[in-house]
């Protein structure tokens, strides 16, 4: 039943999560008046770069790329997603950003293993965005944890119940929003890849199969951390309600990242630190005081 | 001239690869000439080539498609050489525009290569001095049509024929070999 459960996950995360960057691409389009790729142009571009015959550029590199995908697989599999929870009561918040930092060491890993200066600076980049987004989110989800004295994400779904914590804590939710975007590297926080100021960072030196491999772990990734958002926000749900939850963040997100500039990476960190740490401090004050709505 | 029948020697699964590889073609951002102004209308909101699943592609390593725009220096040439044998196959090549057939206007200056065809396989050229977008995106569609017949084979050729393709590029520019003036 796990191992049913498990494929489950994946097998939504893939259909899902390639479906949904497709129909984000189509929403980009259409914000810059074009028309836009077919909504399956996702899939072909991962077929595709499966087909092709690639270069390798070490063992330290093939090992990064297989390490990045399967920590982000590992990482997927304890996110509950749409009323599948694969591993009850280890559905545990700490557990999922513990597994997440494999997935990010083995890219980081893997790409400085091309050698290419270029991929060096995309890593650095992602891993000071990192630093920048993560202590905000980590401070206001730490809030919502203390009010209902637990990190199981299970646990916390069911308690929201009829209204969701983006009611009960919307500062909070709001700070949990703008560290999604950089998460999930749009802009005005896609600083790490910027494909036209750094040769799209750390996936410089991917060709063929490795470029297909990360793109899945991408789109894996996307997945586990707008699920963990849905769930933790807007109260999960069941399998089709959860579904267009995720879709309506996700279209927010593209659609935010369409009319957006790129931020240098030293005003992401400072913006990150100055206005969302500020607002998640703001959270913690009234959800210790007992301000939750 | 007789068009010499070729004999379809795809399997199965590079027959589906193909069909896939006609519908995601990232391209080169690379320009060697004027060319390269008219790419911008045919990505934007014009003549919008996303729609038929082609965006630029920022490295060499993740491209399938490399474009030279225009007129071909020998200094030049010493580049797109080098980039192109970093690309995975399969890779196609499309040059633009009279530069990259004859010469173009610059046909007797010491520093152009005349024709690309002895330097690199094409696999498709489009006429005009620039091609318009019009002109980019039909060869564009003919392309696609092409990889799904395996009519485009430059990659292969270029493995087929590579003692006659480098005797041709040592010719006109001694060696191919980009120094790294950053680290030497």
């Amino acid at each position: 039943m796990t191992a049913l459960k498990v494929a489950g996950i994946f097998l939504t995360a893939f259909f899902f999560g390639l479906t949904f960057e497709g129909i984000g691409r189509k929403i980009t389009a259409r914000v810059q008046r074009r028309y836009g790729p077919p909504w399956y142009q996702n899939f072909i571009d991962l077929f595709k770069t499966l087909s092709k015959h690639g270069y390798t550029h070490g063992w330290i590199f093939d090992f990064g790329v297989i390490m990045a995908l399967g920590g982000i697989i590992a990482s997927l599999g304890f996110v509950p997603v749409g009323g599948i929870v694969a591993f009850p009561g280890m559905d545990n918040f700490f557990v999922i950003v513990y597994l997440f930092t494999i997935g990010s060491l083995g890219m980081a890993m893997g790409m400085v293993g091309t050698g290419n200066p270029w991929a060096s600076i995309g890593v650095a980049r992602a891993l000071t965005l990192m630093l920048g987004y993560e202590v905000p989110y980590m401070i206001s989800i730490g809030s919502m944890l203390y009010f209902y004295r637990t990190s199981s994400i299970s646990a916390i779904m069911s308690a929201q119940g009829g209204d969701w914590n983006l009611v009960k804590f919307p500062i909070g939710a709001l700070v949990a929003l703008i560290s999604l975007q950089g998460m999930l590297g749009k802009e005005p926080f896609e600083a790490p890849m910027a494909p036209a100021e750094i040769a799209s960072g750390p996936m410089v030196e991917l060709s063929a199969k490795y470029m297909g491999l990360l793109m899945l772990m991408n789109t894996f990734m996307e997945f586990a951390e707008i699920s963990l958002f849905v769930d933790l926000f807007l109260g999960g749900g069941t399998y089709f309600v959860f579904l267009l939850k995720y879709l309506v963040v996700w279209v927010l997100v593209v659609l935010i990242s369409s009319v957006l500039p790129r931020f240098r990476i030293e005003q992401a960190v400072y913006f990150y630190w100055t206005v969302p740490i500020i607002l998640a401090f703001v959270q913690v004050f009234m959800t210790v005081n007992g301000f939750v709505f | 001239m007789d068009k010499i029948e070729k004999i379809d020697e795809r399997g199965v699964w590079e027959k589906i690869a193909d069909q896939l590889r006609s519908r995601s073609m990232w391209m080169l951002h690379y320009c060697t000439g004027c060319g390269a102004v008219e790419l911008p209308p045919s990505t934007t909101s014009r003549f919008d080539m996303e729609r038929l699943g082609m965006g630029p592609m920022a490295t060499p390593r993740q491209a399938d498609l490399f474009l030279i725009t225009g007129y071909l220096s020998t200094k030049t040439l010493r580049r797109v050489i080098y980039t192109y044998e970093k690309m995975a196959d399969p890779k196609y090549v499309i040059g633009f525009g009279s530069c990259t057939i004859n010469g173009g206007i610059y046909y007797d200056s010491y520093s152009t290569i005349n024709r690309l065809d002895q330097y690199l396989p094409v696999d498709l050229y489009i006429a005009g001095c620039m091609p318009r977008p019009e002109a980019i995106l039909n060869a564009f569609t003919k392309l696609m049509e092409m990889i799904r017949k395996g009519e485009a084979d430059g990659w292969k050729r270029y493995k087929e024929n590579y003692e006659w393709y480098k005797q041709n590029q040592l010719r006109s520019l001694g060696e191919v070999v980009v120094y790294d003036e950053f680290h030497e």
